[in-house]
Protein backbone atom coordinates (compact mmCIF):
# COMPACT_ATOMS: atom_id res chain seq x y z
CA UNK A 1 0.00 0.00 0.00
CA UNK A 2 1.29 3.42 -0.91
CA UNK A 3 -0.03 6.91 -1.50
CA UNK A 4 -1.11 5.96 -5.05
CA UNK A 5 -3.19 3.11 -3.68
CA UNK A 6 -5.01 5.51 -1.36
CA UNK A 7 -5.49 8.00 -4.18
CA UNK A 8 -6.83 5.41 -6.63
CA UNK A 9 -9.17 3.95 -4.04
CA UNK A 10 -10.41 7.42 -3.15
CA UNK A 11 -10.98 8.30 -6.80
CA UNK A 12 -12.73 4.97 -7.35
CA UNK A 13 -15.13 5.53 -4.46
CA UNK A 14 -15.99 9.08 -5.62
CA UNK A 15 -16.36 7.90 -9.23
CA UNK A 16 -18.76 5.13 -8.23
CA UNK A 17 -20.88 7.53 -6.17
CA UNK A 18 -21.15 9.89 -9.16
CA UNK A 19 -22.00 7.03 -11.52
CA UNK A 20 -24.79 5.94 -9.23
CA UNK A 21 -26.01 9.49 -8.84
CA UNK A 22 -26.03 10.13 -12.60
CA UNK A 23 -28.00 6.94 -13.15
CA UNK A 24 -30.67 8.09 -10.75
CA UNK A 25 -31.85 11.21 -12.60
CA UNK A 26 -35.00 11.41 -10.55
CA UNK A 27 -32.79 11.81 -7.48
CA UNK A 28 -31.15 14.84 -9.05
CA UNK A 29 -34.47 16.42 -10.00
CA UNK A 30 -35.91 15.72 -6.56
CA UNK A 31 -32.87 17.36 -5.02
CA UNK A 32 -33.51 20.45 -7.15
CA UNK A 33 -37.29 20.59 -7.04
CA UNK A 34 -37.60 20.25 -3.26
CA UNK A 35 -35.74 23.47 -2.36
CA UNK A 36 -37.15 25.26 -5.40
CA UNK A 37 -40.66 24.69 -4.11
CA UNK A 38 -39.62 26.28 -0.83
CA UNK A 39 -37.97 29.14 -2.65
CA UNK A 40 -40.64 29.86 -5.21
CA UNK A 41 -43.86 29.07 -3.36
CA UNK A 42 -43.11 29.24 0.35
CA UNK A 43 -40.77 32.23 0.21
CA UNK A 44 -43.12 34.15 -2.07
CA UNK A 45 -45.89 33.89 0.49
CA UNK A 46 -43.69 34.72 3.42
CA UNK A 47 -41.97 37.63 1.72
CA UNK A 48 -44.93 39.83 2.48
CA UNK A 49 -45.74 38.41 5.90
CA UNK A 50 -42.29 38.25 7.44
CA UNK A 51 -39.97 41.21 7.69
CA UNK A 52 -36.27 40.51 8.14
CA UNK A 53 -34.42 43.12 10.13
CA UNK A 54 -30.80 43.87 9.46
CA UNK A 55 -28.88 41.16 11.26
CA UNK A 56 -25.33 39.94 10.68
CA UNK A 57 -24.01 39.10 8.15
CA UNK A 58 -26.47 41.31 6.24
CA UNK A 59 -25.69 45.01 6.06
CA UNK A 60 -28.92 46.04 4.46
CA UNK A 61 -32.47 44.78 4.14
CA UNK A 62 -32.69 41.60 2.16
CA UNK A 63 -35.57 39.73 0.60
CA UNK A 64 -36.89 36.62 2.29
CA UNK A 65 -35.72 34.47 -0.65
CA UNK A 66 -32.16 35.56 -0.01
CA UNK A 67 -32.60 34.86 3.71
CA UNK A 68 -33.77 31.29 3.30
CA UNK A 69 -31.29 30.33 0.57
CA UNK A 70 -28.53 29.17 2.99
CA UNK A 71 -31.12 27.11 4.85
CA UNK A 72 -32.23 25.50 1.60
CA UNK A 73 -28.63 24.73 0.69
CA UNK A 74 -28.19 23.03 4.07
CA UNK A 75 -31.45 21.16 3.44
CA UNK A 76 -30.09 19.85 0.13
CA UNK A 77 -26.99 18.65 1.95
CA UNK A 78 -28.97 17.10 4.78
CA UNK A 79 -31.10 15.18 2.28
CA UNK A 80 -27.97 14.08 0.42
CA UNK A 81 -26.40 12.98 3.74
CA UNK A 82 -29.47 10.88 4.49
CA UNK A 83 -29.58 9.59 0.90
CA UNK A 84 -25.98 8.56 1.21
CA UNK A 85 -26.67 6.71 4.43
CA UNK A 86 -29.68 5.06 2.79
CA UNK A 87 -27.34 3.94 0.06
CA UNK A 88 -24.99 2.51 2.71
CA UNK A 89 -27.83 0.55 4.28
CA UNK A 90 -28.82 -0.64 0.81
CA UNK A 91 -25.22 -1.63 0.04
CA UNK A 92 -25.06 -3.50 3.31
CA UNK A 93 -28.27 -5.37 2.59
CA UNK A 94 -27.26 -6.06 -1.02
CA UNK A 95 -23.80 -7.15 0.07
CA UNK A 96 -21.71 -4.64 -1.88
CA UNK A 97 -20.60 -3.00 1.37
CA UNK A 98 -18.52 -6.14 1.99
CA UNK A 99 -16.40 -5.37 -1.07
CA UNK A 100 -15.55 -1.99 0.42
CA UNK A 101 -14.94 -3.25 3.95
CA UNK A 102 -12.60 -6.06 2.84
CA UNK A 103 -10.34 -3.64 0.98
CA UNK A 104 -6.81 -3.65 2.42
CA UNK A 105 -7.03 -0.03 3.50
CA UNK A 106 -7.86 1.33 6.95
CA UNK A 107 -11.58 1.37 7.57
CA UNK A 108 -11.57 4.99 8.71
CA UNK A 109 -10.10 5.95 5.32
CA UNK A 110 -12.74 3.99 3.42
CA UNK A 111 -15.52 5.61 5.43
CA UNK A 112 -14.09 9.11 5.03
CA UNK A 113 -13.67 8.52 1.28
CA UNK A 114 -17.26 7.35 1.05
CA UNK A 115 -18.33 10.37 3.07
CA UNK A 116 -16.41 12.74 0.84
CA UNK A 117 -17.92 11.14 -2.27
CA UNK A 118 -21.36 12.00 -0.89
CA UNK A 119 -20.22 15.58 -0.18
CA UNK A 120 -19.04 15.97 -3.79
CA UNK A 121 -22.45 14.88 -5.02
CA UNK A 122 -24.14 17.32 -2.62
CA UNK A 123 -21.95 20.19 -3.90
CA UNK A 124 -23.03 19.41 -7.44
CA UNK A 125 -26.66 19.66 -6.31
CA UNK A 126 -26.05 22.83 -4.31
CA UNK A 127 -24.46 24.73 -7.19
CA UNK A 128 -27.10 23.51 -9.63
CA UNK A 129 -29.73 24.88 -7.24
CA UNK A 130 -27.88 28.19 -6.89
CA UNK A 131 -27.81 28.53 -10.67
CA UNK A 132 -31.55 27.98 -10.95
CA UNK A 133 -32.19 30.25 -7.95
CA UNK A 134 -30.17 32.98 -9.66
CA UNK A 135 -32.62 32.96 -12.55
CA UNK A 136 -35.43 33.32 -10.00
CA UNK A 137 -33.80 36.47 -8.71
CA UNK A 138 -31.73 35.22 -5.79
CA UNK A 139 -28.50 37.13 -6.15
CA UNK A 140 -25.76 36.63 -3.62
CA UNK A 141 -22.38 38.40 -3.52
CA UNK A 142 -20.43 37.07 -6.53
CA UNK A 143 -17.37 36.13 -4.48
CA UNK A 144 -19.64 34.44 -1.96
CA UNK A 145 -20.25 31.58 -4.37
CA UNK A 146 -16.59 30.69 -4.06
CA UNK A 147 -16.12 31.70 -0.42
CA UNK A 148 -18.99 29.45 0.64
CA UNK A 149 -17.35 26.36 -0.86
CA UNK A 150 -15.23 25.41 2.21
CA UNK A 151 -18.24 25.99 4.46
CA UNK A 152 -20.39 23.80 2.22
CA UNK A 153 -17.76 21.05 2.27
CA UNK A 154 -17.68 21.13 6.06
CA UNK A 155 -21.46 21.18 6.47
CA UNK A 156 -21.73 18.39 3.88
CA UNK A 157 -19.26 16.37 5.94
CA UNK A 158 -21.29 16.96 9.09
CA UNK A 159 -24.57 15.81 7.52
CA UNK A 160 -22.84 12.93 5.77
CA UNK A 161 -21.21 11.69 8.97
CA UNK A 162 -24.54 12.00 10.77
CA UNK A 163 -26.10 9.88 8.02
CA UNK A 164 -23.26 7.38 8.25
CA UNK A 165 -23.77 7.10 11.99
CA UNK A 166 -27.48 6.52 11.45
CA UNK A 167 -26.76 3.90 8.79
CA UNK A 168 -24.74 1.94 11.35
CA UNK A 169 -27.69 1.80 13.72
CA UNK A 170 -30.41 0.95 11.21
CA UNK A 171 -31.04 -2.75 10.88
CA UNK A 172 -33.24 -2.81 7.81
CA UNK A 173 -33.86 -0.67 4.79
CA UNK A 174 -37.57 -0.49 5.60
CA UNK A 175 -36.85 1.34 8.85
CA UNK A 176 -35.06 4.09 7.07
CA UNK A 177 -37.98 6.22 5.87
CA UNK A 178 -39.15 6.69 9.46
CA UNK A 179 -35.67 7.66 10.59
CA UNK A 180 -35.32 10.14 7.72
CA UNK A 181 -38.55 11.90 8.63
CA UNK A 182 -37.61 11.82 12.28
CA UNK A 183 -34.25 13.47 11.59
CA UNK A 184 -34.71 15.74 8.57
CA UNK A 185 -37.86 17.65 9.36
CA UNK A 186 -37.25 18.44 13.05
CA UNK A 187 -33.70 19.50 12.21
CA UNK A 188 -34.85 21.74 9.40
CA UNK A 189 -37.81 23.37 11.12
CA UNK A 190 -36.17 23.82 14.52
CA UNK A 191 -33.37 25.93 13.13
CA UNK A 192 -32.59 29.35 11.76
CA UNK A 193 -33.23 28.15 8.20
CA UNK A 194 -36.68 29.71 7.89
CA UNK A 195 -36.69 32.42 10.57
CA UNK A 196 -33.91 34.29 12.37
CA UNK A 197 -33.28 33.15 15.94
CA UNK A 198 -34.43 36.44 17.43
CA UNK A 199 -37.79 35.93 15.76
CA UNK A 200 -37.92 32.43 17.21
CA UNK A 201 -37.16 33.83 20.68
CA UNK A 202 -40.07 36.22 20.42
CA UNK A 203 -42.38 33.35 19.61
CA UNK A 204 -41.22 30.73 22.08
CA UNK A 205 -38.27 30.62 24.45
CA UNK A 206 -37.98 26.84 24.60
CA UNK A 207 -38.10 26.63 20.81
CA UNK A 208 -35.36 29.22 20.68
CA UNK A 209 -33.15 27.05 22.89
CA UNK A 210 -34.01 24.00 20.82
CA UNK A 211 -32.85 25.85 17.70
CA UNK A 212 -29.74 27.01 19.51
CA UNK A 213 -28.71 23.44 20.31
CA UNK A 214 -29.53 22.15 16.83
CA UNK A 215 -26.36 21.62 14.73
CA UNK A 216 -28.41 22.40 11.61
CA UNK A 217 -28.78 26.01 12.82
CA UNK A 218 -25.02 26.37 12.95
CA UNK A 219 -24.55 24.78 9.56
CA UNK A 220 -26.99 27.31 8.10
CA UNK A 221 -25.24 30.19 9.84
CA UNK A 222 -21.81 29.02 8.69
CA UNK A 223 -23.02 28.96 5.08
CA UNK A 224 -24.89 32.27 5.45
CA UNK A 225 -21.85 34.12 6.78
CA UNK A 226 -19.51 32.50 4.24
CA UNK A 227 -21.60 33.88 1.37
CA UNK A 228 -20.90 37.35 2.75
CA UNK A 229 -17.19 36.62 3.05
CA UNK A 230 -17.34 36.33 6.83
CA UNK A 231 -16.62 33.55 9.26
CA UNK A 232 -19.06 32.82 12.04
CA UNK A 233 -16.57 31.33 14.48
CA UNK A 234 -19.17 29.89 16.78
CA UNK A 235 -20.84 28.14 13.86
CA UNK A 236 -17.48 26.92 12.61
CA UNK A 237 -16.67 25.50 16.07
CA UNK A 238 -20.02 23.75 16.47
CA UNK A 239 -20.05 22.29 12.94
CA UNK A 240 -16.42 21.11 13.21
CA UNK A 241 -17.00 19.54 16.62
CA UNK A 242 -20.21 17.79 15.47
CA UNK A 243 -18.49 16.52 12.32
CA UNK A 244 -15.64 15.04 14.37
CA UNK A 245 -18.02 13.53 16.89
CA UNK A 246 -20.34 11.94 14.29
CA UNK A 247 -17.39 10.71 12.26
CA UNK A 248 -15.60 9.21 15.28
CA UNK A 249 -18.79 7.41 16.33
CA UNK A 250 -19.31 6.13 12.76
CA UNK A 251 -15.75 4.79 12.55
CA UNK A 252 -16.26 3.14 15.92
CA UNK A 253 -19.58 1.67 14.80
CA UNK A 254 -17.99 0.20 11.67
CA UNK A 255 -14.81 -1.00 13.42
CA UNK A 256 -14.44 -4.78 13.23
CA UNK A 257 -13.27 -5.03 16.85
CA UNK A 258 -15.67 -2.82 18.74
CA UNK A 259 -18.53 -1.50 16.71
CA UNK A 260 -22.18 -2.31 16.66
CA UNK A 261 -21.74 -3.44 13.05
CA UNK A 262 -20.14 -6.58 14.43
CA UNK A 263 -23.38 -7.75 15.93
CA UNK A 264 -25.33 -6.82 12.81
CA UNK A 265 -23.01 -8.45 10.27
CA UNK A 266 -22.75 -11.35 12.65
CA UNK A 267 -26.47 -11.81 12.69
CA UNK A 268 -26.47 -11.84 8.89
CA UNK A 269 -23.61 -14.34 8.77
CA UNK A 270 -24.94 -16.83 11.23
CA UNK A 271 -24.45 -19.68 8.77
CA UNK B 1 -3.65 -32.63 5.24
CA UNK B 2 -1.99 -33.12 1.93
CA UNK B 3 0.44 -30.45 0.90
CA UNK B 4 2.09 -29.65 -2.36
CA UNK B 5 5.73 -30.67 -1.93
CA UNK B 6 8.52 -28.41 -3.07
CA UNK B 7 11.49 -29.72 -5.02
CA UNK B 8 13.64 -29.63 -1.88
CA UNK B 9 11.03 -31.74 -0.10
CA UNK B 10 9.90 -29.03 2.32
CA UNK B 11 6.25 -28.00 2.61
CA UNK B 12 5.23 -24.64 1.21
CA UNK B 13 4.17 -22.01 3.70
CA UNK B 14 0.40 -21.93 4.21
CA UNK B 15 -1.51 -19.01 2.68
CA UNK B 16 -4.08 -19.23 5.45
CA UNK B 17 -3.61 -20.30 9.04
CA UNK B 18 -6.56 -20.49 11.40
CA UNK B 19 -5.59 -21.39 14.95
CA UNK B 20 -7.93 -22.09 17.85
CA UNK B 21 -10.60 -19.66 16.66
CA UNK B 22 -13.83 -19.52 18.65
CA UNK B 23 -16.74 -17.16 18.23
CA UNK B 24 -20.05 -16.53 19.97
CA UNK B 25 -23.24 -14.73 19.04
CA UNK B 26 -24.32 -13.80 22.53
CA UNK B 27 -24.56 -17.09 24.39
CA UNK B 28 -24.61 -19.17 21.20
CA UNK B 29 -21.24 -20.61 20.21
CA UNK B 30 -20.83 -20.34 16.43
CA UNK B 31 -17.23 -21.57 16.17
CA UNK B 32 -15.51 -23.83 18.65
CA UNK B 33 -11.71 -23.96 18.67
CA UNK B 34 -11.35 -24.17 14.89
CA UNK B 35 -7.85 -24.75 13.49
CA UNK B 36 -6.68 -25.52 9.94
CA UNK B 37 -4.33 -24.41 7.18
CA UNK B 38 -4.75 -23.76 3.47
CA UNK B 39 -1.78 -24.30 1.17
CA UNK B 40 -0.89 -22.72 -2.17
CA UNK B 41 -2.03 -24.65 -5.23
CA UNK B 42 -4.58 -26.62 -3.19
CA UNK B 43 -8.34 -26.45 -2.97
CA UNK B 44 -9.59 -26.92 0.57
CA UNK B 45 -13.29 -27.68 0.78
CA UNK B 46 -15.09 -26.58 3.92
CA UNK B 47 -18.07 -28.88 3.93
CA UNK B 48 -20.88 -28.41 6.39
CA UNK B 49 -24.64 -28.10 6.64
CA UNK B 50 -26.41 -24.75 6.80
CA UNK B 51 -25.72 -23.06 10.11
CA UNK B 52 -22.48 -24.98 10.71
CA UNK B 53 -20.42 -21.79 11.01
CA UNK B 54 -18.95 -21.50 7.50
CA UNK B 55 -20.02 -17.92 6.83
CA UNK B 56 -19.03 -16.84 10.32
CA UNK B 57 -15.57 -18.22 9.67
CA UNK B 58 -15.41 -16.30 6.38
CA UNK B 59 -16.49 -13.09 8.10
CA UNK B 60 -13.65 -13.53 10.59
CA UNK B 61 -11.05 -14.32 7.91
CA UNK B 62 -12.11 -11.30 5.85
CA UNK B 63 -12.12 -9.18 9.01
CA UNK B 64 -15.71 -8.06 8.65
CA UNK B 65 -15.39 -8.53 12.37
CA UNK B 66 -12.53 -9.61 14.58
CA UNK B 67 -12.06 -12.98 16.19
CA UNK B 68 -12.01 -12.45 19.96
CA UNK B 69 -10.27 -15.81 20.45
CA UNK B 70 -7.61 -17.49 18.36
CA UNK B 71 -5.38 -16.35 15.54
CA UNK B 72 -5.88 -15.92 11.81
CA UNK B 73 -2.93 -15.34 9.45
CA UNK B 74 -3.08 -14.64 5.74
CA UNK B 75 0.26 -15.39 4.09
CA UNK B 76 1.88 -15.28 7.53
CA UNK B 77 0.38 -11.94 8.50
CA UNK B 78 -2.24 -11.48 11.16
CA UNK B 79 -5.05 -9.04 10.39
CA UNK B 80 -5.59 -8.46 14.11
CA UNK B 81 -2.00 -7.17 14.35
CA UNK B 82 -1.44 -5.67 10.92
CA UNK B 83 -4.96 -4.36 10.32
CA UNK B 84 -6.57 -4.24 6.89
CA UNK B 85 -3.17 -4.47 5.15
CA UNK B 86 -3.15 -8.19 5.86
CA UNK B 87 -6.11 -8.59 3.48
CA UNK B 88 -4.03 -7.59 0.43
CA UNK B 89 -3.35 -11.17 -0.84
CA UNK B 90 -6.99 -12.15 -0.40
CA UNK B 91 -9.69 -12.59 -3.04
CA UNK B 92 -13.25 -13.26 -1.87
CA UNK B 93 -16.53 -14.36 -3.36
CA UNK B 94 -19.20 -14.01 -0.70
CA UNK B 95 -22.29 -16.16 -0.49
CA UNK B 96 -24.42 -13.05 -0.86
CA UNK B 97 -24.01 -11.38 -4.28
CA UNK B 98 -21.94 -8.21 -3.93
CA UNK B 99 -22.03 -6.69 -7.41
CA UNK B 100 -23.61 -3.30 -7.95
CA UNK B 101 -26.62 -4.13 -10.09
CA UNK B 102 -26.92 -0.67 -11.64
CA UNK B 103 -23.34 -0.58 -12.89
CA UNK B 104 -21.97 -2.46 -15.88
CA UNK B 105 -19.64 -5.42 -15.49
CA UNK B 106 -16.73 -3.21 -16.50
CA UNK B 107 -17.66 -0.46 -14.03
CA UNK B 108 -17.96 -2.98 -11.22
CA UNK B 109 -14.55 -4.43 -11.98
CA UNK B 110 -12.95 -1.02 -12.39
CA UNK B 111 -14.33 0.03 -9.01
CA UNK B 112 -12.84 -3.06 -7.40
CA UNK B 113 -9.52 -2.50 -9.20
CA UNK B 114 -9.40 1.06 -7.87
CA UNK B 115 -10.02 -0.18 -4.33
CA UNK B 116 -7.10 -2.55 -4.79
CA UNK B 117 -4.91 0.30 -6.05
CA UNK B 118 -4.50 -1.02 -9.60
CA UNK B 119 -3.58 1.39 -12.37
CA UNK B 120 -6.43 1.85 -14.88
CA UNK B 121 -4.56 0.45 -17.92
CA UNK B 122 -3.26 -2.53 -15.93
CA UNK B 123 -6.71 -3.11 -14.45
CA UNK B 124 -8.31 -3.12 -17.90
CA UNK B 125 -5.85 -5.74 -19.19
CA UNK B 126 -6.43 -7.96 -16.17
CA UNK B 127 -10.15 -7.47 -16.46
CA UNK B 128 -10.24 -8.68 -20.07
CA UNK B 129 -8.05 -11.68 -19.22
CA UNK B 130 -10.14 -12.67 -16.17
CA UNK B 131 -13.44 -12.27 -18.02
CA UNK B 132 -12.17 -14.11 -21.10
CA UNK B 133 -11.19 -17.07 -18.94
CA UNK B 134 -14.78 -17.25 -17.76
CA UNK B 135 -16.34 -16.58 -21.19
CA UNK B 136 -17.69 -13.26 -20.00
CA UNK B 137 -15.58 -10.77 -21.96
CA UNK B 138 -18.41 -10.05 -24.40
CA UNK B 139 -20.75 -9.06 -21.58
CA UNK B 140 -18.38 -6.42 -20.22
CA UNK B 141 -20.54 -3.47 -21.24
CA UNK B 142 -23.78 -4.91 -19.87
CA UNK B 143 -25.40 -3.87 -16.65
CA UNK B 144 -25.16 -6.55 -14.00
CA UNK B 145 -28.92 -6.39 -13.55
CA UNK B 146 -29.29 -7.82 -17.06
CA UNK B 147 -27.15 -10.90 -16.30
CA UNK B 148 -28.44 -14.21 -15.02
CA UNK B 149 -27.29 -15.73 -11.72
CA UNK B 150 -24.57 -17.88 -13.27
CA UNK B 151 -23.07 -14.99 -15.20
CA UNK B 152 -23.11 -12.76 -12.13
CA UNK B 153 -21.22 -15.43 -10.22
CA UNK B 154 -18.63 -15.65 -13.00
CA UNK B 155 -18.18 -11.89 -12.84
CA UNK B 156 -17.69 -12.10 -9.08
CA UNK B 157 -15.05 -14.78 -9.52
CA UNK B 158 -13.31 -12.72 -12.22
CA UNK B 159 -13.39 -9.71 -9.92
CA UNK B 160 -11.92 -11.64 -7.00
CA UNK B 161 -8.92 -12.57 -9.20
CA UNK B 162 -8.15 -9.11 -10.63
CA UNK B 163 -5.41 -8.26 -8.15
CA UNK B 164 -3.70 -11.66 -8.37
CA UNK B 165 -4.63 -13.03 -4.93
CA UNK B 166 -2.64 -15.77 -3.23
CA UNK B 167 -5.66 -16.93 -1.26
CA UNK B 168 -9.15 -17.22 -2.71
CA UNK B 169 -12.16 -17.58 -0.41
CA UNK B 170 -15.38 -18.83 -1.97
CA UNK B 171 -18.41 -18.94 0.27
CA UNK B 172 -20.95 -21.22 -1.43
CA UNK B 173 -20.30 -19.52 -4.77
CA UNK B 174 -22.54 -21.85 -6.76
CA UNK B 175 -25.64 -21.51 -4.64
CA UNK B 176 -28.77 -21.33 -6.80
CA UNK B 177 -26.95 -22.23 -10.02
CA UNK B 178 -27.80 -25.09 -12.38
CA UNK B 179 -25.62 -28.19 -12.50
CA UNK B 180 -23.64 -27.46 -15.70
CA UNK B 181 -22.80 -23.95 -14.48
CA UNK B 182 -21.75 -25.31 -11.11
CA UNK B 183 -19.49 -27.89 -12.76
CA UNK B 184 -17.92 -25.23 -14.98
CA UNK B 185 -17.13 -23.03 -11.97
CA UNK B 186 -15.74 -25.96 -9.98
CA UNK B 187 -13.47 -26.92 -12.90
CA UNK B 188 -12.30 -23.36 -13.42
CA UNK B 189 -11.40 -22.82 -9.78
CA UNK B 190 -9.47 -26.10 -9.58
CA UNK B 191 -7.58 -25.18 -12.72
CA UNK B 192 -6.81 -21.73 -11.30
CA UNK B 193 -5.47 -23.19 -8.09
CA UNK B 194 -3.13 -25.53 -10.00
CA UNK B 195 -2.07 -23.08 -12.70
CA UNK B 196 -1.59 -19.93 -10.59
CA UNK B 197 -0.64 -21.68 -7.35
CA UNK B 198 -3.51 -20.06 -5.47
CA UNK B 199 -4.72 -21.51 -2.19
CA UNK B 200 -8.52 -21.87 -2.27
CA UNK B 201 -10.91 -22.23 0.64
CA UNK B 202 -14.26 -23.31 -0.76
CA UNK B 203 -17.22 -23.41 1.60
CA UNK B 204 -20.02 -25.64 0.38
CA UNK B 205 -22.72 -28.04 1.43
CA UNK B 206 -22.75 -29.80 -1.96
CA UNK B 207 -20.72 -33.03 -2.11
CA UNK B 208 -20.22 -33.03 -5.86
CA UNK B 209 -18.21 -29.82 -5.65
CA UNK B 210 -15.46 -31.66 -3.77
CA UNK B 211 -12.84 -33.51 -5.83
CA UNK B 212 -11.27 -36.68 -4.35
CA UNK B 213 -7.84 -35.04 -4.06
CA UNK B 214 -9.09 -31.83 -2.46
CA UNK B 215 -8.24 -31.15 1.14
CA UNK B 216 -11.41 -31.48 3.12
CA UNK B 217 -12.64 -29.98 6.38
CA UNK B 218 -16.00 -31.16 7.64
CA UNK B 219 -17.57 -28.62 9.97
CA UNK B 220 -20.62 -29.18 12.13
CA UNK B 221 -22.05 -26.94 14.85
CA UNK B 222 -18.93 -24.79 14.74
CA UNK B 223 -16.47 -27.69 15.15
CA UNK B 224 -14.17 -29.34 12.64
CA UNK B 225 -15.20 -32.99 12.87
CA UNK B 226 -13.02 -34.46 10.10
CA UNK B 227 -10.02 -33.43 8.03
CA UNK B 228 -7.73 -34.88 5.35
CA UNK B 229 -8.03 -35.35 1.61
CA UNK B 230 -11.60 -36.08 0.56
CA UNK B 231 -10.76 -39.63 -0.46
CA UNK B 232 -8.94 -40.24 2.84
CA UNK B 233 -11.95 -39.00 4.84
CA UNK B 234 -14.24 -41.31 2.85
CA UNK B 235 -11.87 -44.23 3.42
CA UNK B 236 -11.58 -43.52 7.16
CA UNK B 237 -15.32 -43.55 7.66
CA UNK B 238 -15.73 -46.72 5.57
CA UNK B 239 -18.49 -45.07 3.55
CA UNK B 240 -19.11 -45.61 -0.16
CA UNK B 241 -18.82 -41.99 -1.11
CA UNK B 242 -18.47 -38.51 0.33
CA UNK B 243 -22.20 -38.18 0.91
CA UNK B 244 -22.19 -41.32 3.00
CA UNK B 245 -19.11 -40.22 4.91
CA UNK B 246 -20.69 -36.84 5.58
CA UNK B 247 -23.86 -38.40 6.96
CA UNK B 248 -21.85 -40.71 9.18
CA UNK B 249 -19.77 -37.82 10.47
CA UNK B 250 -22.49 -35.38 11.32
CA UNK B 251 -25.54 -37.56 11.77
CA UNK B 252 -28.80 -37.98 9.90
CA UNK B 253 -29.96 -34.42 10.30
CA UNK B 254 -27.50 -33.34 7.63
CA UNK B 255 -29.20 -35.39 4.96
CA UNK B 256 -31.71 -32.72 4.12
CA UNK B 257 -29.27 -29.87 4.24
CA UNK B 258 -26.52 -31.31 2.17
CA UNK B 259 -27.21 -32.44 -1.34
CA UNK B 260 -25.25 -34.31 -3.91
Amino acid sequence: MNAMHYLRAFAGIVWREFLRFMQQRERFFAALVRPLIWLIIFAAGFRAALGISIIPPYETYITYDVYITPGLLAMIQLFQGMQSSLSMVYDREMGSMRVLLTTPLPRWFLLVARLFAGVMVSLFQVYAFLLVAYFFGVELPPLGYLAALPALILTGMMFGSLGMLLSSTIKQLENFAGIMNFVIFPMFFASSALYPLWKMREGSLWLYYLCLYNPFTWAVELIRFAFYLQINWQALGVVSACTLLFLALSVWAYDPSFGIQQRKVGAAASD
Amino acid sequence: MQKQARRDGSSPAPVLTVENVSYWYGAKRALDDVSFKVYPGRVTALLGPNGAGKSTLFSLITRLFDAPEGRIEICGKSAAELGAKALAPLGVVFQQPTLDLDLTVKQNLRYFAALRGLQRSDADKRMVAALEALDMAERMGERVRALNGGHRRRVEIARSLLHGPKLLLLDEPTIGLDHPTRRAIVRHVHELARRDNIGVLWATHLFDEVEPDDDLLVIDRGKIVARGTAKAVVAETGAKDLGGAFRLLIGGEAEEDAAA
